[in-house]
């Protein structure tokens, strides 16, 4: 029989060798991570001495079972009654048990210092140079660079890839699912802390090249850190499930040079004092709808569908609320509906985009109110309540 | 011997009011095989979405009620109550009892079985869609932000549980009290001994899990916060006290799996097991151990790390006795005369993937490392390793084993063989590839993934369905054994075999071991 048996493992894996090539062939993207079968090295000390510590316990695991599984097959392969072997009769030893019990303790003795050493390495949070507040959104996550003068910097960052690209309409882009409308900049060879939090379930902000990977926990913080050696690109995504749309949550962090950093932080804060000055004026529908559609886009669409349709949240088309008084339509997109999905995007929108994304579902899907409301009014909503 | 032996009763009646521990084993068996072929078509729907890049068959929140299912029903209702059927059948008949201790418990405990999982698969048809927060519903997705079915998600796992804790009882109670004279505890085999010990982790961690779902229920239902850090709650404490539970859960699904090796080898290598005193131990040791490494599942909660450095030591500790375990196995083979049908096949496929299962689970247990590993593929290729590999390919090296003394019939050996290298290849190009794209940062319960993790997620999906499609085959053997299989009437199928089961006439009758035997 295994001559048979043989011959038909053999034909089943060639037949899926030969379903390699042909993907190969359809591969899109270019870089070294293309069919990666290892951890990286990662850009970070931390993530060299883990990628350190896995290829020890690798080796230690692939020696160990080359040895067990050489003395198994060679048994399989000797020890046949087709071949005319009386079996032993031996069936116990105290010797060899205590071997085999005391050996593999003593492996994972010597296994548990270099272990130890690198956790506490990692759980060494003192001296970071920047600290960054990170928040777990149902879908997105948020950074807020913590500043000494309380004029903190914070932004979204948001799912890239357009909806076309995921239903298969449209190429996939290279970086598929791994791009952010915002990334996290920061600088090389600064320890930087992130406290990890979340709005709503639990998240997990991982990025592999930076080996971190830390629990985003509704009403705790966590802490962790990274230092990279290198500028660069890496891509991470969260790692907890966390609803419908968790694999649609990436993280990109840009680790820049330390004058690179300087510049974009303050580009990046102009950038702010600029929506300050845009809160005070007015606008017109159209200026208002076309940059709500924007808004749209990035923060409704994924519960709310491209046409107003609903899905997890409720139609927006034909909505009476929406269709009803402003009031009622700015106190559920700025206070959430406490219970549901639909959270507070008081706190996420600026007044201007606030407005803006209300002006257009007041005024799209066919929903023709012909009405508007200004960044002020928003302003003075919020602060009447 | 005189006595009356009444046979079984007729038609329906003799399942619906079923206390003969074969019957309501059989029962246990067919029901998990039919758990099995449904979480297995989950997973294939899993895995076709998975063969591409993109959205193309099903949406994300379909994706997830499938992960969600696909993982409950392998555990709770395929791969548990399967070896739930193996103790009802052969515990009695190993230790010479004539029946369980608790018969009329023993109908109730499968009974409820087949409602509970009614209910669980009904959520699916429910508005807002069946649990889609995975098999572990980590709060609060699975509180504040969970479908409304997931109240019936509750109430089924309380069923569960009861049917779990009972069938436990009563194993403890028969392994106490029916032992034949003669049959010591240090003669009992050694898959009576595992599934004692598996029995008492049952009782101590289901009640864990039924309090862990009615303090969800409360939090849905009754305004309580014990996972809402609004409330003062913690949604870490959810984690806690799952994992209390969860861990020795896998040992609660692998040792029974490690007892059905330890009868199997040693009767194809026709030699006694080797160190059989050192089975029990490693056994008991490791049943110990896993209630003090739960937090390994956790090393990215933000425990401080003198916790993680408790949990770390404690989890590195298990790989001594499963070891020890492996290294027992081995021995047994080692100078036997081995013989290689079905069920020796799926053992030694067992030992062969279970040991590499077991290794990526010691790479998983050093904390520096597993804060790269966790949540990512890497995990999902280990515990299908030892979850599949290891619990899946031994319960089906035990139906192999014991189904010729079961209903008097051989299988068919050569299909059988053609089973075992089909399940062993598809297997290992479903799983193995999944070590890469984790390690190389694929996470887990994802409906769609980056282009980089394109081959290998193909090559999986194309290893799922040969297994998937292998169990067709085993189906199709097992029923064509049962009906017109080559009848056969020596007590001792196996020319190795050993043991009480073998002495009673096959097909094993109705009742079995009226009259006590005497062991020496
Ligand atoms: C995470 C999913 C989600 C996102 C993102 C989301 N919503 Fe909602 N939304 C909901 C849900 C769920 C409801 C229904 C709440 C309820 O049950 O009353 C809702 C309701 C609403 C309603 C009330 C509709 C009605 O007829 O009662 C409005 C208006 C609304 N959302 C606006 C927005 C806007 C504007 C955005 C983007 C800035 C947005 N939503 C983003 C989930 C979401
Ligand atoms: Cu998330």
């Amino acid at each position: 029989m295994c001559f048979k048996a043989k011959r038909r493992l053999t034909l089943a894996l060639s037949s899926m060798s030969a379903l390699l090539p042909l993907t190969a062939a359809t591969a899109w993207a270019q870089d070294s991570k293309v069919n990666a079968i290892n951890m990286p090295v990662g850009v970070t000390e931390v993530s060299a001495s883990i990628y350190d510590l896995h290829m020890i316990i690798f080796w230690i695991c692939v020696i160990i079972g080359v040895l067990v599984f050489g003395v198994m097959f060679y048994s399989i392969f000797a020890h046949r009654k087709s071949k005319g072997v009386v079996p032993a009769t031996f069936h116990e030893s105290t010797k060899v048990e205590i071997a085999w019990t005391v050996v593999p303790f003593l492996i994972l003795l010597a296994m548990a210092v270099p272990a130890t050493k690198t956790l506490i390495e990692i759980y060494d949070f003192d001296d970071a140079e920047m600290d960054i507040l990170v928040t777990g959104f149902q879908w997105k996550w948020k950074y807020e660079y913590l500043q000494e003068d309380g004029e903190n910097l914070k932004f979204f960052s948001n799912l890239r890839t357009p909806q076309d690209e995921i239903y298969n309409e449209e190429v996939k882009g290279e970086h598929y699912l791994l791009e952010v409308d915002e990334p996290l900049v920061v600088p090389v060879d600064t320890k930087v802390r992130l406290l990890v939090t979340a709005n709503d379930v639990i998240h997990s902000w991982w990025v592999p090249d930076l080996a971190v990977k830390k629990d985003a926990i509704p009403g705790f913080i966590n802490e962790t850190w990274f230092k990279s050696t290198q500028v660069g690109i890496f891509r991470g995504q969260c790692a907890e499930l966390c609803g419908k749309e968790h694999g649609f949550m990436p993280i990109v962090v840009h680790v820049v040079s330390k004058a690179d950093y300087v510049d974009w932080l303050a580009t990046k804060q102009s950038e702010a004092a600029e929506i300050k000055e845009l809160m005070a004026q007015s606008f017109t529908l159209d200026e208002l709808a076309e940059r709500g559609k924007g808004v749209y886009q990035r923060s409704c669409l994924a519960c709310h569908g491209a046409n107003g349709e609903g899905g997890v949240g409720k139609a927006i088309a034909g909505s009476l609320l929406v269709t009803g008084a402003i009031n009622g339509h700015l106190d559920s997109v700025v206070n959430g509906v406490p219970g549901t999905a639909m959270q507070a995007f008081g706190g996420q929108l600026n007044d201007v985009d606030m407005a803006a994304v209300i002006t257009y579902q007041r005024n799209a899907f066919g929903n023709n109110m012909g009405d508007m409301v200004q960044p002020l009014d928003i302003f003075n909503f919020k602060k009447g309540q | 011997m005189g006595d009356h032996h009444h046979g079984p009763a007729k038609g329906l009646k003799r399942w619906i009011f079923a206390t003969n521990h074969k019957d309501i084993g059989t029962m246990y068996l067919w029901f998990s095989f039919a758990m099995f072929i449904l979480g297995g078509s989950f997973a294939m729907i899993i895995r076709a979405e998975l063969f591409q890049p993109g959205m193309q068959l099903i949406r994300p929140e379909f994706f997830n009620q499938m992960t969600t299912m696909h993982g409950l029903i392998m555990v709770f209702g395929a791969i548990m109550p399967s070896f739930v059927g193996l103790a009802n059948w052969m515990i009695p008949m190993m230790i010479g009892a004539p029946d369980m201790a608790l018969p009329r418990m023993n109908n109730w405990s499968f009974w409820i079985l087949p409602p509970a999982f009614l209910l669980l698969a009904s959520t699916l048809f429910m508005e807002g869609g069946g649990p889609a927060f995975g098999w572990t519903f980590y709060a609060p997705l699975s509180t504040t932000y969970a479908p409304p079915s997931v109240t019936f998600f509750i109430f089924g796992v309380h069923i569960l549980g009861l049917s779990s804790i009972m069938g436990s009882i009563n194993i403890v109670a028969t392994v106490w009290n029916l032992r034949a004279p003669g049959m010591t505890w240090m003669k009992m085999p050694l898959f009576v001994w595992t599934w004692f010990i598996t029995a008492y982790l049952l009782i101590a961690v289901m009640p864990v899990l039924a309090g862990l779902v009615t303090m969800m229920l409360m939090d849905i239902h009754f305004g309580t916060s014990f996972f809402s850090a609004a409330g003062g709650g913690d949604p870490v404490l959810f984690q806690h006290i799952f994992w209390f539970f969860g861990h020795p859960e896998v040992y609660i699904i692998i040792l029974p799996a490690f007892g059905v090796v330890s009868q199997i080898i040693p009767t194809f290598a026709r030699k006694p097991l080797f160190g059989y005193d050192s089975m029990v131990y490693a056994t008991a040791s490791i049943a110990f151990l896993s209630f003090i490494v739960w937090a390994h599942h956790m090393y990215t909660v933000g425990m401080p790390v003198s916790g993680e450095l408790f949990f770390m030591y404690a989890t590195m500790l298990i790989a001594v006795p499963t070891g020890v375990k492996v290294f027992n196995w081995i021995s047994t083979m080692w100078r036997g005369s081995m013989t290689f049908e079905t069920p020796m096949l799926f053992s030694i496929g067992f030992v062969v993937l279970f040991t590499i299962g077991g290794f990526t689970g010691l790479m998983l247990s050093i904390a520096p490392s597993d804060f790269q590993y966790h949540d990512s593929y890497f995990v999902v290729a280990h515990f299908h390793y030892v979850m599949v590999a290891g619990a899946v390919f031994s319960m089906t090296a035990a139906v192999y084993y014991w189904l010729p003394k079961w209903c008097g019939r051989m299988y068919n050996e050569t299909m059988g063989k053609t089973h075992f290298w089909i399940s062993f290849v598809g297997f290992n190009l479903a799983f193995f590839p999944q070590h890469f794209v984790g390690l190389a940062g694929m996470p887990r319960r994802i409906p769609d993934y980056a282009l980089q993790f394109t081959d290998f997620n193909m090559m999986s999906s194309v290893g799922a369905f040969i297994y998937g499609g292998s169990q067709i085959l085993f189906l199709y053997n097992v029923i064509a054994t049962i009906v017109a299989g080559q009848p056969i009437s020596d007590e001792k199928v196996w020319e190795g075999a050993e043991g009480l089961e073998w002495t009673v006439p096959t097909p094993a009758p109705f009742h079995t071991f009226a009259v006590p035997p005497q062991v020496k």
